[in-house]
């Protein structure tokens, strides 16, 4: 049965504020958080980077269980800020967890679903058995422009799932997705942040194609709502997942343990990775579990997702690496200049 | 082995020369010398230049023959050796002339040292010192030459009884000696505030607690001490020599605080000199950083391990203490051109030993001795010369 | 630092991976190939370091090389390794936290970068454990 073998997260310390930003512009935060439904959102360090991130989280994927990482036959790092234009951030990520040389390795793009196109992919090569393990991260440290409403909410953060057949803590039961060419946000070639089509990003993007993917999957597998102990959605703030999850048919207690973007902000390829993480943290053996990523171009997985026995066996060792919770503990906050110099929007004299 | 002596000593003043180049600067400290000596150039045997880093600060390698060429010897097709031991390679130089002549190889022999620092920006100086640390282990995951020292500094402070204060003191000490010093980069005294009030380079080391980047020039010439009165009426008898190394690594040492080199250098020279610290009347050492100079002095043995704070405090390294250090003004006051530096301190012994060194003047002085050290203690030279 | 003089010590950089000898049980950081202290009786083999260490000294950077002036002020610390080797590296914590024989585990960061066009260095820096 494929399925996730282990997970790990990792986010920043650092945070910043919305009504940090919004004392800089000139807006009005109350306005802005309510309206998003958004409080802080995570800070890359001056050395963190998309690949660092998916370093730290495939680390902590690997310390919960006792994986050997010859054994891993692929890597996938999903992102929309990898450090290099070209030169794959998963070869990186597979020296540094030692899987390296005998795999294969690409990096994705995908807006903020490149992480769950990753799992898909590990899925397909796992059961075919093609390999043993397959490591899919999704990992940003999205640019969000000077005081675009996207600035309140691009966050920095990324989740690893090692997906497998032996004795998974969660076994995938069924994926499928929907996609279309659908305009709503994108980035140029190198420019420096993305742009988006405002209220478009709405209903012909986000709520289109979460809804199309959620119902093409309660149609393959004869489920709905209540079927399922968790809901997953991509969370770009807080009020596209809760409306979302109420026209489906979700309860907002089905959703809650998922959806930590009001205080981390919203990690882009890692949204519902860490999202899953955070309900698998707090999980027991038999919840079901439905999640449903989006991705701006546009797409959306969805996948069924059940938990195992084996989350609570020996051979899973959940507080050997920190969780959601204990990563969004004790943060640094930053004022808008330190968070500028950090996100390199300080144009320097080379 | 012959017993070798010092027949001639010239230097440059040292500071930021902008109208010296490298050549010039050489050519400038080996007139003097060979005026010093009486001595035309073409009696010169062979020649060892100590520099650190043509190469990073004007592009330039092949010292040796450049200099002999430039000192209007490369007609003469005399051996000329660049020896590079990073701030070292000055000590390191004379060594190789003292060892020429010693040997019975060579007769008169040129010991010079050469840095021309100021031909590129200041972050590509601090980045070329950086060199003089282990680059792959150390300069690659962001020590800076200064941090290194501060990492000593730190180490000795939580073990030893040092006050920043103490530590300040030997700036101020070197300061005030360096304004006796006609080719001091630094005039001007300073007081312990200066010290404290400069800026934090890496804490707890500041500004002033560090040596500068200095162009400047040294050159000694040395000779059979058989033969030293053909040339001058004072000449100076070198007394030992000795070389050590250690771990490049400031971690891989054995104790962080103690550099194992100068002490073993330090034992050696004694022990070839047959003298005790009681018959050195001023010693010369190398304080890159003030930590440095605290460590020297113990290291050498003028003082137990955790008390040359109070000792300097206490005004005994000072021109009117027990044991004069750095009365030249050292590498904070002086200037440390940094190939220069270990010939500079022969040539302020030099002075001194032959009652030249003017205001800074020790009285009586008979025996003298230099400290010169490469990177963090991974290369040391010690030397000890006398009047006879 | 060219290309392949990164490349060659990404598995030192990336991995901790040094070495130890399996008759006197000294481990080596970054790796040697033979035992200074057994000789020819030395047996050398691969040792993947656990990333655990103490602090034995520091300092806190405040005048950098270029490559790292955007970092300052930044923590530079000797950290005795669990397994005995010191070696040289960040710390990853404000100036007023780190202390001599604080605990610290190692952790994957951008050390530097060539330039803005130029490859960018990976290694290894430490963080205190909580």
């Amino acid at each position: 049965m494929v399925g996730i073998i282990t997970y790990g997260v990792y986010i920043p310390r650092y945070r910043i504020k919305v009504e940090e930003i919004a004392r800089v512009w000139g807006a009005n935060a109350a306005d802005i958080s309510g309206g998003l439904g958004v409080f802080e959102k995570s800070v890359p360090d001056l050395d963190e980077d998309a690949a660092t991130i998916a370093v730290e989280a495939a680390r902590n994927a690997l310390l919960r269980r006792n994986i050997d990482p010859k054994d891993i036959g692929a890597v996938y790092v999903g992102s929309e800020s990898h450090p290099y234009a070209v030169k794959p951030t998963a070869c990186t990520v597979g020296e540094a967890i030692g899987a390296t040389p005998n795999m294969t390795a690409a990096d994705f793009e995908f807006a903020c679903k490149a992480g769950t196109a990753a799992i898909q992919t590990c899925m397909g090569l796992v059961k075919s058995e093609m390999i043993t393990y397959g490591l899919a991260i999704g990992s940003d440290v999205s640019q969000g422009a000077p005081s675009d409403a996207l600035e309140y909410t691009a966050a920095a953060g990324g989740a690893a799932f090692l997906i497998g057949r032996d004795d998974p803590i969660a076994t995938i039961h069924h994926t499928c997705s929907f996609t279309t060419d659908t305009p709503d946000f994108w980035r140029r070639e190198g420019e420096d942040y993305p742009r988006h089509g405002g209220r478009f990003t709405g209903e012909p993007g986000y709520f289109k194609h979460v809804e199309g993917a959620s119902n093409l999957l309660f149609r393959q597998t004869g489920k709905s709502p209540k079927d399922y102990t968790y809901a997953v959605f991509h969370q770009p703030n807080a009020k596209f997942p809760q409306k979302v999850a109420k026209n489906l048919g979700f309860t907002s207690e089905q959703i809650a343990p998922g959806l930590v973007v009001p205080r981390l902000g919203n990690t882009y390829s890692g949204a519902s990775p860490i999202g899953l993480a955070a309900t698998l943290d707090i999980a027991k053996p038999d919840d079901t579990i439905f999640m449903c990523s989006f991705g701006s171009g546009a797409g959306s997985d969805a996948f069924d997702i059940e938990v195992t026995d084996a989350i609570l066996s020996d051979k899973f060792q959940r507080d050997t690496a920190p969780g959601v919770e204990q990563l969004l503990k004790n943060p640094i906050y930053l004022d808008y200049a330190r968070y500028a110099v950090h996100k390199g929007k300080i144009v320097m004299q080379l | 082995m012959r017993d070798v002596a010092v027949i001639g000593i010239g230097c440059t003043t040292f500071g930021e020369k902008w109208s010296s180049g490298f050549r010039e600067l050489f050519v400038e400290a080996g007139a003097l010398a060979l005026e010093d000596a009486q001595l035309s150039g073409e009696k010169i045997d062979a020649m060892y230049i100590g520099n650190m880093s043509a190469g990073r600060f004007i592009e330039q390698e092949h010292i040796g023959a450049l200099i002999a060429d430039y000192a209007g010897l490369a007609t003469h097709h005399i051996p000329s050796t660049r020896v590079e031991a990073a701030c070292a390679s000055g000590g390191l130089a004379f060594r190789q002339a003292v060892i020429a002549v010693a040997s019975g190889m060579e007769d008169i022999v040129v010991a010079a040292g050469v840095e021309k620092m100021t031909d590129v920006e200041p972050g590509a100086s601090t980045d070329t010192l950086t060199g003089a640390a282990d680059r792959e282990w150390e300069g690659f995951v962001g020590a800076t030459f200064p941090g290194l020292y501060a990492m000593i500094a730190t180490d000795y402070m939580h073990r030893y009884p040092l006050t920043r204060e103490q530590l300040a003191q030997v700036a101020v000490k070197n300061h005030y000696n360096g304004a006796r010093n006609p080719i001091a980069q630094y005039q001007q005294e300073i007081t312990i505030e200066t010290v404290l009030k400069s800026t934090m380079v890496a804490e707890p080391l500041r500004l002033f607690d560090c040596s500068p980047i200095t162009d400047g020039a040294a050159a000694v010439i040395v000779a059979p001490f058989d033969r030293a009165r053909e040339f001058t009426d004072t000449p100076i008898k070198v007394l030992a020599s000795a070389q050590a190394s250690d771990t490049i690594t400031l971690h891989d040492r054995r104790d962080i605080s103690t550099l194992d080199a100068t002490v073993a250098a330090g034992k050696k020279a004694f022990r070839l000199a047959k003298l005790t610290h009681k018959d050195i009347d001023m010693v010369e050492v190398h304080d890159c950083f003030s930590i440095a100079e605290i460590c020297a002095i113990e290291d050498l043995g003028f003082c137990r391990k955790g008390e040359a704070g109070k000792f300097t405090a206490d005004g005994e390294t000072a021109l009117s203490g027990k044991i004069p250090v750095n009365t030249s003004g050292g590498l904070k006051a002086c200037g440390h051109p940094v190939g220069a530096t270990g010939i500079k301190q022969v040539y302020e012994i030099v002075q001194q030993l032959r009652n030249e060194a003017g205001k800074r003047q020790i009285d009586d002085a008979k025996i003298g001795m230099t400290h010169n050290v490469g990177g963090t203690g991974a290369t040391v030279a010690v030397h000890i010369l006398g009047r006879v | 630092m060219s290309v392949a003089r990164f490349w060659r010590k990404i598995p030192q950089r990336y991995n901790m991976i040094g070495t130890k000898c399996e008759n006197c049980h000294r481990h080596f950081f970054p790796p040697r190939t033979f035992c200074p202290d057994c000789r020819r009786t030395g047996r050398i083999v691969d040792h993947k370091f656990a990333g655990s260490g103490t602090i034995v000294t520091y300092t806190v950077i405040h005048t950098a090389n270029e490559q790292f002036e955007a970092f300052t002020p930044y923590v530079l610390a000797i950290i005795q390794l669990d397994e005995g080797p010191r070696m040289t590296s960040q710390i990853v914590c404000s100036p007023g936290e780190v202390k001599i024989g604080m605990r610290v585990k190692s952790v994957f960061r951008r050390i530097a970068t060539d330039g803005e066009t130029g490859i960018i260095h990976y290694g290894t820096k430490f963080v205190p454990v909580e």
